[in-house]
């Protein structure tokens, strides 16, 4: 135990870290670690035929492949909103600047209703989609449009504070040697936002696999077509299906926890190409 | 020397040597604009529009309502349980990470970040499956003829769970940048522990306990998911102001739903405005200083 | 190529970075910009570069104005203080990057680029260190890098900003007789701004000494040193001993002691500045018959070769010191200790009458 703590003046650290450790096991530890111990409860072929059932496997392709397709819309918009934000002025910037945080505190059930309404057949935005064919309410692309409002403020965060970073000089010396600005954004830019964009990217992503609030307004919540894994879940614990609903939140925590996994190296590389040296 | 310029022709003012050409900029502004207002400022502008579509009065009617009233209390009391309780452990755990040097405390700083990371859905779950009837305690619950799962502590106990690393989060780097020397001194000069505390180091993270207190609060008023697993939507009862809104949605009374929700979406922008001040006064702060 | 800067003029806001700015550097020759922080030469500097653009007036290069052509068509090469390497290349990337953003048409062959490449990281002796990226690389060898990439691109001037600032003392001189070399062997016209006399001195072949937006001299190292043209720079460029003095008919008065000053024949009852360099008083321990200052010894350093004495003068208010540089055999000669009375005299000095005084006070 001798070399656990560097010794130091200040007092406190006992109760400090005491307090944290035991508020930490009883709130998160201890109720997370029901989900495994009763997962543990079924066997390995009844867990198998849970999780991989053709109506769960579709939730999976659905929360995944919008989750992706939300985060990538949020990559590519996130690093343009990033972009005008730190480098031109315009009127009304601040306003925006303080906005982009409304995913992060508006209640996802009121975007829900907010989303759906805009979307539906007769709403602000869905009446002159309707025509045209593109139905986004009550189908998969609502989905999508949910996740893409809930991710939007994650790859702007991330990337702005590496942009306000970036040198002047490294920009002015790629010029000197003849770069155009494309050329300067695509050779010397990108490349030391990358790691930033890509860990916001994640953030997103994992954000919006496990969104439920604003999604299921907006989804129709079809078995097979626009039903999401959180919402298949619920659905099961309402039928007193808990293995069932606990089998698949231990592969959404596993996912979960992949992802953190993955952030936290994202993070970690991030720092590195952006520390100056 | 005489004073004869050559003033260049105005127009043929060549571009600033790293600053894209005129076009390109608005281009791109008014590209990100698009895309804010369809997915920002629109859906904002349309809650406050469909509560007052049909008028003040049903407006005035739907947040008045009893089992509005019994929600937004119900709200208001879960987060004056919830943020406190985040903020003694904020501080505490940004006291121990941030002070010491002590082996595991990346994997410390992960597991207190565990929370965002869980999908709200599997954050109520595994409460339900602690303290519900099919849970470990709930027998014993039962017996005692107490209530954790469908009442009104389960809903504390989710909102708690995603709203733990608010605070720390906000206080760990914060703390970490000012480094002990100020704590050391005080220590030094004989303060004792609480003196440490009350009189050096809160002074200088009052404004970052402040800004993480007002996120976790945004959130645990706006909790939706892990809080509609433990609530079982007991009108008047374990209703939260979200879930009256998914609740009167689901009637199809969209006024009142709407109504409700422009609450919640003002909560959203006062945080929003609060946030924005308290980042202001950071950087007026520490700036001069050179500080990060 | 000769580089004609003309009546250049540059504000950020209320503050004048140049105000009327004129220069002409030769073709091949290694000026140096030298001046305090907020004098403008870097400004100016990248104003010739096209990094920043005028409020009015005109760059040209080699006679053909250039000044609303963009830094990329300038073909100029620019070297920064803190390097400005791109930190996700490696080094022969960096080196290689002027050379791979050139349009199809004029780009090179990838073997012509490695060839060209290797040459010059040859050229600046780090071959070695091609596959390396920057943060494997120290300080003296960045900046190598740093010129290796400006020059990859054949630059027609190579500009360079501070290009020691962010080195330590040692690295820094090496790399200063380094760069004097490497400009000998390629005869590139070359601009380089320091904040550093003695870099300047020692490096350039003519030196542009600039205040507050403006140059105050133009001259060789010897010239701007030894006869400078107006206080600031002789205050700016080495040690020197202020006295107040008087002209009058061809000769300034210090105290009781008179000096020949043909150049203010017409001069009556004149108050002037006079600037003497340390090295430039003489120091006896007798006054042998000529009129002499008499000063007491207050404090001796011994600095290699030199003896640098700081005296006090006698019955005189002023008690700003006087610096004195003797050579180590004069101070054996004369064996000087703490407290001892000498005499002294300038053996020259420059004289700047009244008008001027103001500008030297405020310093």
């Amino acid at each position: 135990m001798s070399t656990f703590k560097q010794h130091s003046i200040l007092p406190g650290f006992n109760l400090a870290l005491g307090f944290t450790l035991l508020y930490l096991s009883l709130i998160v530890l201890i109720p997370l670690s029901a989900a495994f111990i009763r997962t543990a409860e079924l066997t390995w072929p009844e867990f198998w035929t849970i999780v991989t059932a053709p109506r769960v496997m579709a939730s999976y392709r659905l929360t995944f492949g919008a989750s992706f397709a939300a985060a990538m819309v949020n990559a590519f918009f996130g690093l343009l909103v990033a972009w005008v934000l730190v480098r031109y002025h315009f009127i009304g910037k601040r306003i925006i600047d303080a906005l982009v945080d409304l995913p992060f505190a508006l209640p996802t059930a009121v975007a829900g209703i907010a989303l759906t309404a805009l979307y539906a057949g007769n709403g602000w935005i869905g009446q002159f989609l309707e025509p045209m064919g593109i139905k986004v309410a009550f189908t998969p692309l609502g989905i999508f449009v949910a996740l893409t409002f809930i991710g939007l403020p994650f790859v702007v965060r991330t990337v702005q504070p590496v942009l306000e970073d970036i040198e002047a000089e490294l920009e002015e010396a790629a010029a000197t040697l003849g770069a155009n600005r494309w050329q300067t954004f695509s050779r010397v830019i990108f490349p030391a936002l990358f790691p930033a964009l890509m860990t916001g990217f994640a953030l997103a992503f994992a954000r919006a696999i496990g969104e439920y609030g604003s999604v299921i307004f907006i989804a129709g919540n079809m078995p097979m077509v626009s039903e999401i894994t959180p919402l298949l879940i619920i659905t099961k614990l309402e039928q007193y299906d808990y293995a069932g609903a606990t089998a698949l939140s231990v592969v959404m925590l596993v996912i979960s926890f992949i992802l953190l996994l993955i952030i936290n190296l994202l993070q970690w590389w991030s720092r590195r190409r952006s520390s100056k040296t | 020397m005489t004073a004869m310029t050559f003033p260049l022709p105005a127009g043929t003012r060549i571009q600033r040597a790293t600053q894209e050409p005129t076009w390109v900029r608005w281009f791109l502004i008014g590209l990100a604009l698009v895309f804010l207002t369809l997915f920002l400022f629109i859906p904002l502008i349309s809650v406050f529009y469909e509560a007052f579509k049909k008028g003040v009065e049903v407006y005035l009617a739907a947040i008045t309502d009893p089992d509005a009233v019994s929600a937004i209390q119900l709200t208001l009391t879960v987060a004056a349980i919830a943020v406190p309780l985040n903020l003694v452990f904020g501080v505490a755990a940004a006291w121990a990470i941030a002070k010491f040097e002590f082996r595991g405390k990346n994997l410390l700083i992960t597991l207190i970040d565990l929370p965002f990371s869980v999908s709200p859905v599997v954050s109520g779950l595994i409460y339900v499956l602690v303290f519900g009837l099919q849970g470990w305690f709930g027998p014993w619950l039962a017996e005692h003829d107490m209530k954790i799962i469908f009442a009104v502590p389960g809903i504390v106990l989710a909102t708690v769970f995603v709203t733990v690393p608010f605070i720390a989060r906000e206080l760990i780097p914060l703390m970490q940048a000012q480094g002990t020397e100020e704590e050391e001194a005080a220590v030094v000069l004989g303060a004792s522990g609480w003196q440490t505390f009350y009189k050096v180091t809160l002074p200088n993270i009052k404004w970052g306990l402040l800004y993480g207190a007002i996120l976790c609060n945004a959130r645990a008023m706006g909790e939706f998911g892990a809080v509609s697993v433990v609530s079982g939507h007991i009108r008047g009862s374990t209703n939260t102001m979200p879930l009256h809104v998914e609740i009167l949605y689901n009637e199809y009374n969209f006024a009142a739903a709407f109504a409700v929700a422009s609450l919640l979406a003002l909560l959203a922008l006062v945080t929003l405005v609060l946030k924005t001040l308290i980042e202001l006064r950071i950087k007026q702060r520490h700036t001069p200083r050179g500080f990060e | 190529m000769s580089i004609e800067v003309l009546n250049l003029s540059k504000h950020f806001g209320t503050f004048t970075a140049l105000h009327e700015v004129s220069l002409q550097v030769e073709s091949g020759e290694l000026l140096a910009l030298l001046g305090p922080s907020g004098s403008g030469k870097t400004t100016l500097l990248r104003v010739i570069a096209g990094l920043e653009t005028a409020d009015s007036g005109q760059v040209l290069f080699h006679g053909e104005d250039a000044t609303d052509q963009h830094v990329r068509e300038r073909q100029v090469g620019f070297v920064f203080q803190h390097y400005a390497l791109f930190r996700n290349m490696t080094i022969f990337e960096n080196v290689a990057f002027g050379l791979r953003v050139r349009p199809k048409k004029f780009r090179p062959s990838n073997a012509e680029i490695r060839d060209r490449v290797m040459k010059l990281l040859h050229l600046v002796q780090l071959d070695w260190l091609a596959d390396r990226y920057p943060h494997q690389l120290s300080g003296g060898q960045r900046q190598r890098i740093a010129l290796a990439r400006a020059l990859a691109v054949e630059p027609k001037v190579l500009l360079l900003d501070e290009p020691f600032g962010a080195l330590d003392a040692k690295v820094r001189k090496e790399l200063r007789s380094w760069l004097r070399r490497l400009h000998d062997d390629m005869h590139i016209t070359s601009v380089f701004v320091t904040h550093d006399q003695e870099e300047a001195l020692e490096v350039a072949d003519r030196v542009v000494v600039m205040n507050e937006g403006r140059i105050e001299q133009i001259g060789t190292p010897d010239e701007v040193y030894e006869q400078p043209a107006s206080p600031f720079v002789y205050e700016f460029l080495g040690n020197v001993n202020l006295f107040h003095s008087r002209l009058h008919r061809g000769h300034a008065w210090i105290g009781d002691i008179a000096v020949a000053a043909p150049e203010h024949a017409e001069a009556e009852e004149m108050t002037a500045i006079a600037y003497v360099r340390p090295h430039e008083i003489e120091v006896e321990r007798v006054q042998n018959g000529e009129a002499a200052m008499a000063a007491l010894v207050v404090h001796i350093l011994s600095v290699g070769p030199i003896v640098r004495l700081e005296l006090v003068r006698k019955n005189d208010e002023d008690i700003t010191p006087i610096q004195v540089e003797i050579s180590k055999e004069r101070f054996r000669e004369l064996q000087l200790a703490k407290g001892d009375e000498v005499f002294i005299k300038p053996r020259r000095l420059d004289l700047f009458p009244h008008q001027h005084e103001q500008a030297a006070n405020s310093i």
